[in-house]
């Protein structure tokens, strides 16, 4: 063999190889935490309270109260975050201000969510005074979800073809006209897909509801934005560092782990059939 | 000229960051004849076109100088609403660029914007501006399709009834039949014709032949400068300037 197709085979390889790698750790992931989590899965665990200190029992008030938080951090960073984005690609004159704005986005991005939770616990606990609640946390997840949403949006009004916008105006549409009749229809698909997999994200975040929304063990489920929850993340931490009977806790961890993975997939898999039917419809 | 002037321009400068593209261009566009402007790529053409219906607005770190007058008023005055401005001088651009929409709603789109949302007042008016683009009897039977689904030609020409359905007085074209095939092109070329006694039409080309044969008045642009401006017949038979004749006769270009 000549020594070019012998590189060939060579980098070939490497490259199949570390698929393979990936792909067995996520099948490893998903494995062990099935085998082990399936054990505790029943209709009971999804929709009975904790009983006995946590050591039996269900996690009905766990999955509620991540999908409270993760529905109000969708009510706020959504809307916020596709006007922002709006603006800054339609409407900000493109300088160096944007530049500034675009930049401390994406740093916001990088910032550890545990930073987030910190600034949560100040400034909605504390400062506004919502306590440690839904609300304090739905925000702070907001804030952490934000920047992907900002960025999934400007992405997808970027990819509107200029022409579109071109047409509009000269038909004598206003900028606004514009954007709401021809941008953001064009848009949408993006911005969902996007948005939706930073949601997913958002669902299995520990560190910004540590201090903001999240409890160990309550008695009855939330009544109001303004109760403390508890959360599927949470409660798997929880459960591994702060009970006494790690014997029988540790499955229901296990469980717990099952079905935020379980509710994270879902809600990803959403954003991809979301992503694929918009596709199939366009043609630009 | 004899006719009334729908659109003048008067010492007419435009840069593009500090590079001008268009320098001292004085023109005056007579109405409802059709004014062809001609020249090399890179001439500016496009770029004057543009700033007919200040679609140039849009393009950031551009500048213009000088008086476009429109029925007489400047456009590039503060007081102008450049949106009511942009409704009456319509525009067909070089690539057809129909809505992902269907047919019916790319014809309607216009008149919805103001306001018009009357189902039978828009089927009249998404018929008639059909048909005043020749496009009717194609499309009578699927104006629910998408408009993507239509031939090269047909979205050309839809594009046109999308710009009529707004009643402009102006019809700017950019190379309108440039990626078309020669049948769709005898189209446009026909409806141009038939446009231009209710409209007043400005249209960019780069084929020839189409400027004599369409055109009333020809406008030779060469490097940013109006190089010379006449009647058509004039121009392509006994232009003053030796480089206009080049460049007609395809020495250059």
């Amino acid at each position: 063999m000549k020594s070019k197709q012998v590189k060939q085979v060579i980098y070939f390889s490497l490259l199949r190889f570390s698929i393979v790698i990936i792909l067995s750790g996520l099948l490893l992931i998903l494995f062990f935490i099935g085998m082990r989590g399936v054990k505790v899965l029943s209709w009971e665990f999804l929709t009975q309270m904790p009983k006995e200190g946590m050591t039996s029992g269900g996690i009905l008030p766990a999955i509620i109260g991540t999908f409270y938080l993760t529905i109000g951090a969708i009510l706020f960073a959504l809307p916020l975050g596709v006007f922002a984005a709006i603006y800054l690609t339609e409407y900000a004159r493109q300088g160096r201000l944007v530049r500034l704005i675009r930049i401390g986005i994406n740093n916001l991005a990088g910032v550890p969510s545990v930073v987030f939770g910190l600034f949560g616990l100040a400034v909605f606990v504390k400062f506004f005074g919502f306590g440690v609640s839904i609300l304090s946390g739905a925000l702070t997840l907001g804030i952490v979800i934000l920047p992907t949403i900002i960025r999934a949006s400007e992405e997808a009004l970027l990819i509107v073809p200029q022409s579109f916008r071109e047409a509009s105006l000269a038909l004598g549409a206003t900028k606004w006209q514009t954007i709401r009749k021809i941008v953001l229809p064009n848009a949408i698909s993006g911005i969902l897909t996007g948005s939706i997999l930073g949601i997913g994200r958002a669902a299995g975040e520990t560190a910004p509801i540590l201090f903001t929304a999240a409890t160990f063990y309550i008695i009855r489920l939330p009544r109001s934005f303004f109760d403390e929850v508890q959360a599927l993340p949470y409660h798997i931490y929880a459960l591994m560092t702060e009970g006494t009977h790690p014997e029988s806790q540790m499955p229901i961890a296990y469980g717990t782990a099952l079905v935020l993975l379980f509710l994270v997939l879902s809600i990803d898999s959403v954003g991809i059939i979301i992503r694929n039917q918009f596709r199939k419809k366009k043609k630009w | 000229m004899d006719g009334r002037i729908k659109i003048e321009t008067r010492g007419l400068n435009f840069y593009y960051s500090e590079v001008p593209a268009l320098k001292n261009v004085n023109i005056e566009i007579e109405e409802n004849l059709v004014t062809a402007l001609i020249g090399p790529s890179g001439c500016g053409k496009t770029t004057f076109l543009r700033t007919l219906n200040r679609m140039n607005d849009l393009v950031p770190t551009t500048r213009v100088e000088g008086k476009v007058l429109f029925d007489g008023q400047d456009i590039y005055q503060k007081n102008i609403d450049v949106v009511e401005l942009r409704r009456k001088i319509g525009m067909v651009f070089q690539k057809s660029n129909p809505f992902p929409k269907s047919v019916f709603e790319n014809a309607a789109y216009g008149p919805r914007l103001n306001g018009i949302n009357n189902k039978s007042k828009l089927e009249e008016i998404v018929e008639r501006s059909l048909r005043k683009a020749a496009l009717w009897d194609e499309v009578k039977d699927r104006l629910k399709a998408s408009a993507l689904d239509l031939s090269g030609g047909q979205q050309q020409r839809l594009c046109i009834a999308r710009s009529l359905a707004v009643e402009p007085e102006v019809l700017l074209m950019d190379e309108p039949a440039s990626a078309l095939d020669p049948t769709s092109t005898a189209k446009i070329e026909d409806l141009i014709h038939e446009l231009k006694k209710n409209y007043t039409i400005v249209i960019v080309t780069h084929n020839m032949q189409q400027a004599a044969r369409i055109s009333d008045y020809t406008a030779f642009f060469m490097l940013g400068e109006l190089t010379e401006f006449g009647a058509t017949e004039v121009i392509f038979t006994k232009p003053k300037k030796k480089i206009t004749e080049d460049y007609i006769t395809g020495r250059f270009g």
